[in-house]
């Protein structure tokens, strides 16, 4: 028996017919469950977004508000044109971070303007549009990422109708320290963000930032103790993002009416 | 090869303090530094890890007579992958928070070394039903060692049990000052090193004689 198990005929048999049978199940239980995997993650991200819009209560049934409330948008950065669809995907599941990483949907950054970090930024981003009672607009959710300690840092930044003050951030993926960076999530923390201004006068320069003993009461966020590298990188992430080579020409077309009738 | 009652609750029960794969062996500590900062991942991780070693157990065993000792690694290593990705699809559709969290260490069970240490020593040679147990009862042990780690990391780091808050954390206005070495993996470190302490205390046969 041993010896007619070390032929080679026998050998070759059993490690194809193990992997065939492996090749089955692996594939069986992946596209088996893919449906359900991606509810979730669509779920997940619903949940994200009332999250950094404050609008996430442990009873909250997130499907349900988020269909009633949120109005997605896929918005080109380099044209400032709503478009219906991008990367193949339309609004609900376009996924901007999927597209920044395919050339012919993305803009390379030059080393010098990435303060983020990032290397190549989507052209087309994934705007929330959250509105009041009226109809009028109450809270814009924006994409926001950066490059912290250990790797990239990915958020969701609200903004209240002026476009320029905070209503609260959501670093929903991260994989910073845990205890020390990791902090970007602690409630608490967040909580600082709440009613910052982002730009100064006339909405030109972005003066937020997260620093050392705040100089700025209405701009600036306390630093995480323990973690200057992770506080260094979202300052750098809130600083890209918000300037005109990412959402600052968007948020001046938005905040003049437009692009947000409907 | 008949197993007899007590055979089998040998098999079952032994790895839990007796034969510890984590206390003993010094097996698979890789996973119980990274996923024990919480009970509820530990939980999920212990589950999963139990999982995969007694159904890896299971099919090597029934396949044992079979296999060509010159590619047996990797056969084991086909099978434990394979259900270690279905255990990975299985959290990811009904656990997606936790998935995400344990997210690479799921994976990692593939290179954990109780896993391949059990099936090359136990069940290439035993009957499947017995291998079967033996997967159960280390993941047993191992779970043993990895809960007793996540009770002390998540009720002294963070304060907290399962998520709910035990003790009142100072920078909520309570008065717990967190240990923050705790939520740090290299803890996990001393308290398995106090766990292999206490358990030799009580069973002194453990102790490695001295060279």
């Amino acid at each position: 028996m041993a010896k007619k198990n070390e032929s080679l005929g026998k050998t070759l048999f059993v490690v194809i017919a193990l992997c065939l049978v492996c090749a089955i199940i692996v594939s069986g239980a992946a596209v088996g469950l893919k449906p359900i995997q991606q509810k979730n993650a669509a779920l997940d991200m619903q949940r994200n977004v009332l999250d950094a819009a404050g609008l996430l209560e442990p009873s909250t049934d997130v499907v349900a508000v988020f269909n009633e409330r949120v109005e997605t948008k896929l918005i080109n950065l380099n044209t400032l044109e709503v478009v219906d669809q991008a990367n193949g995907e339309d609004a609900a599941n376009y996924d901007p971070i999927a597209a920044a990483n395919k050339p012919e949907w993305s803009t390379q950054l030059e080393k010098a303007n990435d303060t983020a970090g990032i290397g190549t930024r989507e052209n087309v981003t994934k705007v929330y549009f959250i509105n009041g009672e009226q109809g009028d607009l109450e809270t814009l959710v924006l994409y926001i990422r950066g490059y912290g300690l250990w790797g990239t840092m990915y958020g969701l930044i609200s903004l209240q109708p002026d476009l320029n003050t905070v209503r609260s951030v959501n670093f929903y993926e991260h994989s910073e320290t845990p205890g020390l960076g990791g902090e970007i999530q602690n409630p608490k923390w967040v909580a600082q963000w709440q009613g910052k201004e982002i730009y100064g006068d006339n909405n030109a320069e972005v003066e937020f930032d997260v620093m050392k003993s705040p100089k700025q009461e209405n701009h600036d966020v306390d630093a995480l103790s323990g973690a200057t590298l992770t506080s260094n990188g979202v300052d750098n992430l809130m600083a890209y993002w918000f300037s005109d080579k990412a959402y600052g020409p968007l948020l001046d077309k938005i905040r003049k009416g437009e692009l947000n009738n409907g | 090869m008949a197993s007899s009652a007590k055979e089998m609750k040998e098999v079952l029960f032994g790895p839990i303090f007796a034969n510890n794969p984590i206390a003993l062996q010094i097996l698979g500590i890789c996973s119980a530094l990274a996923v024990t900062s919480k009970m509820e991942n530990t939980v999920v991780m212990c589950i999963a890890l139990t999982l995969v070693t007694a159904f890896s157990n299971l099919f090597i065993s029934l396949i044992r007579n079979h296999i060509p000792s010159s590619v047996r690694i990797i056969v084991q290593m086909t099978i434990i992958a394979s259900l270690v990705i279905v255990v990975d699809q299985v959290l990811r559709a009904y656990a997606y928070s936790i998935a995400k969290e344990l997210s690479v260490f799921v994976g990692l069970i593939i290179t954990n070394c109780i896993v391949m240490g059990r099936a090359e020593a136990f069940a290439m040679k035993s009957s499947p039903g017995l291998s079967f147990l033996d997967g159960i009862g280390n993941g047993l042990g191992y779970s043993v060692v990895l809960l007793f780690v996540g009770f002390i990391r998540e009720l002294f780091g963070s304060g907290s049990l399962f998520g709910y808050q035990i003790l009142s954390l100072a920078s909520e206005g309570g008065w717990y000052q967190p240990i923050g070495l705790l939520i740090l993996p290299p803890s996990a470190f001393f308290i398995i090193g106090g766990f292999i302490w206490i358990l030799r205390t009580f069973r002194p046969e453990q102790v490695e004689p001295k060279e």
